[in-house]
């Protein structure tokens, strides 16, 4: 047993401390800090930041422009950003598509596509969900149908995050009826210039515009898009729902935000004294800020592994999750009356209702509310931990 | 970072496993656990040659183990076979001997059996409220009080007393048999002793053992939680098997979607706690200890009693049995929250300020 980090691992931790401190810059962790929306400039800047490094897509082989990481130098690299109020890197195209080219892409997608990633000429999103078609994901009906060398598209997508700042986008469709619905699913690279394309934008619960829904009507798309071969869509969503699986428990996330919680629950004060000395409060903060510790440990138990199978990772997510949501709620608790306040921004510093920074963590906590339903609801991974136990 | 258990503690841990299944199975178990006194020396005897107390502590002090993760590894398995042998004591026991100073040889053997005297009724481990006194004449000492919960008591051949000395807390020896020693059973299995002390003749270990005293329940914590370990893993196996085999509405109860989460829900609780219990054993001697144990004894309780509760409900009457393990799981996994300070006295630990948060 020895739960540090290997003499490399140390040095590579140093290593990213110091980048970022000489890196970062201080308007854009001061925006994560505050919670407040980043534009498309901020999360590019940062990209851009990170590729210069190469470290933007770190976890990739070297042969494609990554580090070829550990499963724990990306852990490292992931905590340390966060913990540091970097703005996270926008996972559809690093994260998501560059994997899944590596994997199942041919060498033209790979010249083609991999370096636009990473020089940032491409911003990607993500097209799985449907309207009829979330929790069971095979269901999905957007139909691609071959006519002559393309395919054409026509169904729709929703929830599709930062859509809005994308000029490309993978779907997951249908492209046959026969046999299991898993096994009619194709994975198509989309152009979202390509006319019968409508994106609408959806608000979501705290007003914000996070996630679009994605309209296609005869969209005709060069066959020459497909990845992989036809009908191994679900294959290759599989696969990328086992890659890059280290960041599920968001320990970093986690941790910036009880740091936050700490020095708030200083700060504010209740019955007398910093709500920090309420017997309740600090009762809870004292049990979430402890599940975490075991969260880090089960966490490094997993990447010791060497990666998440599918239980561990279910569990990761399910307790990463609900610590998350806990953390938020208690800053959201910890402001009191003035935390449904929605300052305006001209208003003076004197006319302040919560303390500097802590504007919006209502709205934080009811989009984290998200976290429990997004990437496989907590309930779909109790259900892929049942099947374990229960075959 | 390697969380591979050593082949000598793999060892350790399988020999262990295979003498309790032998000399500690559920119905010697059952029996043993309930009448006094609570303990056989036989089933002692085989601990002790299997060199159970040597681990208990490092070579400085003449043992061959002395890190968290050994107590881990041999409280895990006491914990799966609800093992009621007193080495809850002995490990406390020979905590204080080793900080005394003293020869530990004869604890480390077997020979004696030692047990902490620390609680008293309304200073739930707060040592700054112990009430009981030493009065010091000429060379000798006597103790006065009452102490409270005595694990092990019963089986003792040494008792470890925690007694004030004007505004320090001292540790004095007594001999089991001195003072009057009243000994009960516990609703979880296993003794434990109540003692009337009246001028009791006590022999001085330690003058100032406040720190001594601390560090030897923190390390009986992390034993307690590595037995809730063992616990925890015993009766879940034992609610799957059952859902997996008990019909109702024509199938498996365990098809049911509604037990089904439920039972996932314990099963992701149960590795947090194993986890904070690694976190927790290698904090030991460091500076992080008394948070990371106060951390751990606060989730362990929380989870033991999730357990408890869940693993009765989810199995039904049977659970509610006498003859059917799962019943005497739940009852040792709820109380190893009230032993050496529950959920709340250590959530408040950690809340106060000056506290070891």
């Amino acid at each position: 047993m020895d739960l540090g980090f290997s003499p490399d691992e140390a040095a590579f931790q140093a290593e990213v401390r110091t980048f970022i401190a000489e890196n970062l810059p201080a308007e854009l962790s001061d925006k994560v800090r505050r919670g407040a929306t980043l534009a498309k400039e901020d999360y590019d800047t940062w990209h851009s930041i990170l590729a210069a490094r190469g470290w933007l897509a770190g976890g990739w082989p070297r042969a494609f422009g990554g580090q070829s990481w550990s499963t724990v130098k990306a852990h490292i690299f992931e905590e340390e950003t966060a913990l540091a109020f970097a703005p996270r890197i926008v996972p559809f195209g690093v994260k998501m598509l560059g994997p899944v080219l590596i994997k199942f892409g041919n060498a033209a997608q790979h010249q083609h596509y991999l370096p636009r990633i990473l020089d940032g000429s491409d911003w990607w999103c993500q097209g799985y969900s449907e309207p009829g078609a979330g929790s069971d994901l095979a269901s999905l009906k957007t139909r691609a149908e071959r006519d002559g060398a393309d395919y054409v598209v026509n169904g729709q997508k929703t929830w599709t995050t930062l859509g809005q700042f994308a000029n490309r986008i993978f779907c997951l469709v249908r492209t046959s009826t026969q046999g299991k619905p898993q096994e009619g699913i194709s994975f198509l690279l989309i152009d979202l210039d390509t006319p019968g394309i409508d994106m609408r934008p959806i608000q979501l619960i705290e007003g914000g515009h996070e996630v679009n829904e994605v309209f296609f009507s005869d969209v005709r798309v060069p066959v020459e898009s497909l990845v992989g071969v036809e009908n191994q869509g679900w294959t290759i969503a599989k696969y990328l729902l086992g890659h890059e699986r280290t960041n599920l428990a968001m320990t970093g996330l986690s941790g910036a935000a009880l740091n936050r919680l700490k020095g708030l629950a200083h700060e504010m004060r209740r019955g007398g004294r910093p709500l920090a000395e309420d017997p309740h409060f600090s009762r809870e903060l004292a049990v979430v800020e402890a599940e975490l510790v075991a969260l880090r440990i089960s966490n490094l138990r997993m990447l010791a592994g060497g990666g998440a199978p599918m239980a561990e990772a279910a569990m990761l997510k399910i307790k990463g999750t609900t610590i998350r949501q806990k953390i938020s709620a208690l800053s959201r608790q910890a402001l009191g009356a003035a935390a449904a306040a929605i300052p305006p921004e001209n208003f003076s510093d004197n006319l302040r209702l919560v303390p500097d920074g802590s504007e919006h963590e209502a709205a934080a906590y009811f989009n984290t509310r998200k976290v429990s339903i997004y990437g496989g609801s907590n309930e779909i991974q109790r259900n892929i931990l049942a099947k374990g136990l229960f075959g | 970072m390697d969380f591979a258990v050593s082949d000598e503690r793999r060892l350790l841990g399988d020999s262990l496993t295979r003498l309790l299944s032998e000399k500690c199975a559920f119905e010697t178990r059952t029996a043993m656990a309930y009448a006094a006194p609570w303990h056989s020396p036989h089933l002692w005897d085989a601990l002790a040659e299997l060199g159970l107390f040597h681990a208990f502590l490092s070579d400085d002090h003449g043992g061959v183990g002395g890190s968290g993760f050994d107590i881990m590894t041999i409280f895990e398995p006491l914990g799966h076979a609800l093992c009621p042998e007193p080495l809850l004591g002995q490990l406390m026991g020979l905590q204080l001997l080793a900080a005394a100073g003293a020869d530990c040889d004869a604890a480390l053997n077997g020979t004696t059996r030692l047990a902490l005297a620390v609680d008293e009724a309304g200073s739930a481990w707060e040592l700054d409220r112990i009430s009981t006194r030493a009065e010091q004449q000429g060379m000798s000492w006597t103790l006065t009080g009452r102490k409270s919960m005595i694990y092990g008591g019963p089986a003792a051949t040494d008792i470890f007393v925690a007694a004030g000395i004007e505004d320090q807390i001292g540790l004095f020896h007594i001999d089991s048999a001195a003072g009057a020693r009243h000994d009960i059973g516990l609703i979880d299995g296993g003794g434990a002793s109540e003692m009337l002390l009246d001028a009791t003749p006590a022999r001085l270990l330690l003058h100032n053992a406040a720190d001594a005293i601390e560090n030897a329940l923190d390390w009986g914590r992390l034993a307690l939680a590595a037995e809730a370990l063992g616990a925890m893993t015993a009766a879940f196996d034992l609610l799957i098997d059952l859902l997996k085999t008990r019909q109702q509405f024509g199938r498996p109860i365990g098809q049911f979607q509604a037990l089904q989460h439920r039972v996932v829900d314990l099963k992701v609780e149960m590795e947090q706690v194993r986890s904070i219990t690694i976190a927790a054993a290698a904090a030991m001697g460091t500076r992080e200890q008394s948070r990371t144990v106060a951390q751990m004894k606060a989730l362990i309780g929380q989870t033991a009693h999730l357990i408890a509760q869940e693993t009765i409900q989810m199995q039904g009457g049977i659970a509610m049995t006498w003859e059917y393990p799962a019943s005497h799981y739940a009852k040792r996994l709820t109380m190893i929250d009230h032993q050496l300070g529950d959920s709340a006295f250590h959530l408040a630990r950690l809340t106060a300020s000056g506290g070891p948060g």
